[in-house]
């Protein structure tokens, strides 16, 4: 499928989704809330076929925290970008895509670690590289560690 | 007379019991801890415990700029440091919309290609050495050797190169480049025969591997296990053939994929890996064109605001760079998709209702470095 018939497609799907310019990839902002749903719909439509989640990142951009997700079809070989924001820096939560795409279990505690969103109904959300008693999320922008950062 | 005391004795055979396999084990070749279940010597489940070399890469990464980052990513997967580097360079160039000279291409290629087989020799020896057989480990080490002297002559270093700079190279190869690499894929031919000899045949190594650690294609997909451990499966997922760069789309290689997903499906991918990146050494390297070393370039490196994502095949598995540039010369975020952290997820999966003795194979062959996990 190419981009603008995958373009007409998600948007139909969810009508909140908004649209972003990007060189490389298409990409969607989804509402939080529809994001299952949506995902569940892309992996198993066999006109979409998404079936390869090749990458789960989470960004703080300060005003909002920001979970991507690209997509890509192992059949279809198109590309798709998706893009999760929750401006809740407190207590931010997602629902979690590992029962659609078994890999971002540890890519989403890898997320919830490094940046602190949860993944609501997420078998083991754990934290995966630091101490389990460690303060904070050293990826957030406003994070503070004046022993193992050394500010030049 | 003394009392005889009867303690009371477990059934081990029905009962579940948790063994530490690392954070110092042979086998995990680095600091992993998997924490297994056993029922008998039946692993029921597991867990990886990762963290122990977690460095804070991707932090680093947001005080750094770019050609340094590159420094940085020599040290996830270490045993395929140039491809690390060339999915950072690609990323950069990509970004400010540089076109690097062919012969810069060309050389990055074979070095790529290089780099893949002396991972792969390096793999191939320390699977010897897990399954019992340490004559494979010198062998291995022996003609990884002759790679790394290649590189020591062309770039001084052995492990952690960074030879590669957004728009090229640091320098330009050394004279006795060629040769070198032409007696080397001569020398090479020759004894890739003593492994099938050595190894792939050996009645003990097949009984080991066929039909242990099965991973279905759909499951391999779904966890994201690409690399010659995907493929193994059966699933096409070879980022050179997928999405070339470089040079890639301009030699011919066949993309090697096994159906049967288990540990000798997985071994036998990488076996011809080796004969393949010869095949495209051999293509490239009797033509590489003349000109500069590096294309021109800015003093600093600013990216356009925006997000930018490289994929390229690293010796493991698939390596993607993500990063969001707020216009500043260092990243805003930058982000490792490392395929060995991946590969990992699937071996809890991979490993159950299989013997303990077999996690050893099974994670030999899914060849993980710990660094790149750990990030």
């Amino acid at each position: 499928m190419d981009n603008t018939t995958l373009k007409e497609k998600v948007l139909s799907l969810v009508p909140g989704a908004e649209f972003l310019e990007n060189k490389q990839y298409i990409t969607f902002i989804i509402p939080v809330e529809k994001m299952h749903d949506l995902a569940r719909n892309l992996k198993n439509e066999p006109e979409f076929n998404f079936d390869y989640l090749f990458c789960l990142s989470g960004v703080d951009m300060v005003k909002y925290l920001e979970i991507v997700y690209h997509l890509e079809s192992t059949t279809h070989r198109h590309e798709l970008v998706l893009k999760v924001r929750t401006a809740d820096r407190e207590n931010p939560a997602v629902d979690t895509v590992c029962d659609i795409w078994k890999t971002a279990d540890f890519h989403e505690r890898e997320v919830y670690d490094l940046l602190g969103i949860k993944f609501n109904h997420h078998p083991d959300m754990r934290r995966i590289f630091l101490d389990d008693d460690w303060k904070g999320h050293p990826l957030r922008k406003d994070y503070i560690d004046e022993v193992n950062i050394v500010e030049l | 007379m003394k009392e005889v005391i009867n303690l009371p004795v477990k059934n081990i055979e029905e009962e579940e019991y948790h063994i530490n396999m690392g954070p110092q084990h042979p086998s995990t070749h680095g600091v992993l801890r998997l924490v297994v279940s056993l029922q008998g010597e039946i692993v029921k489940n597991l867990k990886p415990h990762c963290g122990y070399i977690h460095r804070g890469i991707e932090k680093m990464c947001e005080k750094n700029t770019y050609p340094q980052i590159i420094h940085l990513t020599d040290r996830l997967d270490y045993l395929s440091a140039h491809i690390n580097n060339h999915a950072v360079c690609l990323l950069v160039e990509k970004a400010l919309e540089i076109e690097v000279p062919e012969r810069i291409k060309y050389i990055r290629t074979i070095i790529d290609e290089l780099n893949r087989i002396a991972s792969h020799q390096l793999w191939w020896c320390s699977f010897g050495m897990d399954l019992g057989g340490l004559t494979c480990f010198f062998y291995g080490l022996r003609d990884r050797e002759h790679i790394l002297d290649i590189f020591e002559e062309s770039f001084g270093s052995r492990l952690l190169h960074s030879y590669y700079t957004p728009g090229g190279l640091i320098q330009d190869v050394h004279p006795n480049f060629q040769k070198r690499v032409k007696d080397f894929i001569k020398y090479f031919r020759k004894k890739i025969k003593d492994y099938d000899d050595i190894l792939t045949g050996n009645i003990i190594m097949q009984e080991r591997t066929k039909g242990i650690g099965l991973l279905t294609k759909e499951d391999a997909i779904s966890y994201g296990v690409t690399g010659p451990s995907g493929r193994g499966s059966g699933f096409s997922c070879d980022v050179r053939k997928h999405h070339p760069y470089s040079m890639y789309s301009n030699v011919e290689f066949n993309e090697i994929l096994f159906h049967e997903g288990d540990t000798f499906a997985r071994y036998m991918v990488r076996m011809h890996e080796m004969r393949e990146s010869m095949k495209i050494i051999e293509q490239l390297i009797d033509n590489i064109p003349a000109g500069d070393y590096t294309a021109k370039m800015k003093a600093v490196l600013k990216l356009p605001v925006g997000e930018y994502f490289q994929r390229v095949e690293a010796a493991r598995g698939e390596f993607g760079v993500y990063v969001v540039s707020d216009g500043n010369k260092t990243p805003y975020r930058m982000k490792f998709r490392s395929p060995n952290f991946s590969n990992l997820s699937a071996l809890d999966h991979i490993s159950r209702e299989g013997k303990i003795a077999d996690l050893v194979a099974i994670g030999g062959s899914l060849d993980y470095v710990i660094p790149d996990i750990d990030r």
